[in-house]
């Protein structure tokens, strides 16, 4: 398993950055991977960040549709906050496993 | 790898079915490109446009007669007589709604604005349309045009374009 350096620890990723262990997760990591995805972190993506962490522990599927259903963000606001494949960036970026949803 | 080095870029998805399986390809397949941050362009023609048109979008149905996948809950063969019994294609339709609504997939109007809040782009067919006698009112407001052929496939160049009947 690789290791990479966040915040000044080590931390357990996948071969495609994705945390393994996702308690090693801290906010001051989180601007750290979003730095390499090319997002300054602001207030709304935090709150994004642990919605998708709280339902992740919850085992909950995540899916677009219920970051939209969140209350925090509509869907275009989720794509304009993680441009490009959000599910995916706001996964890395919260410290949890690559989402295997297909909606 | 290929893969790598030429990954996907464009995806041009046509639908040309009205029943609630093909629609539902076509716009799993189109939410899933928008959400990988692959540029998205629908275009629904014939039956397929009974998806995009607001008086049918929602209460689109599923074929209960021959459909000889068509199973009882339960797994048991689904008789195609049963299927010519009124209101059966109806309530299959609503239960498979219902079942999709537990996976969070939403109903087609939802799923339409998912996918045009991602920046994917729906087109509507004007043969088609003319064919039905439809006008550009009857149809789903996100809809961005009324296309020939000939102006989607302009719309579909481009290098790592694909483009997918459903």
């Amino acid at each position: 398993m690789a290791q990479k350096i966040y915040a000044g620890v080590s931390v357990d990723v996948n071969e495609e950055g994705y945390f393994t262990n996702p308690a090693q997760w801290t906010r001051e990591m989180a601007a750290e991977v979003a730095g390499e995805e090319g997002i300054n972190l602001t207030d709304n993506h935090y709150a994004v960040l642990s919605f998708l962490r709280e339902r992740y522990g919850k085992g909950e599927a995540l899916t677009i549709r219920s970051v939209g259903n969140s209350g925090i963000i509509d869907i275009k606001g989720f794509y304009g906050l993680f441009p490009g494949a959000p599910m995916k960036k706001a996964a890395k970026i919260a410290g949890i496993p690559k989402p295997s949803s297909c909606v | 790898m290929a893969n790598e080095e030429f990954p996907l870029k464009k995806v041009c998805i046509i639908c040309a079915k009205g029943t609630i399986e093909d629609v539902y390809a076509a716009l799993v397949m189109s939410n899933g490109a928008v959400m990988e941050g692959i540029e998205t362009k629908m275009f629904f023609t014939f039956f397929g446009l009974d998806a995009i048109t607001k008086k049918t979008m929602n209460s689109l149905h599923t074929g209960v007669v021959g459909n000889p996948a068509m199973r009882m809950p339960g797994g048991l063969p689904f008789p195609t007589l049963l299927g010519a019994i009124p209101g059966v294609e109806a309530g299959v339709s609503a239960m498979m709604r219902s079942q999709m609504d537990k996976l969070d997939i939403p109903p087609v109007k939802e799923f339409l604005e998912m996918i045009e809040a991602g920046g994917g782009e729906v087109y509507a067919c004007k043969l088609a349309m003319d064919m039905f006698k439809l006008k550009k009112e009857d149809l789903w407001e996100g809809v961005k045009e009324v296309l020939t052929v000939g102006q989607f496939y302009e719309k579909c160049g481009g290098l790592q374009t694909q483009i997918i009947f459903t």
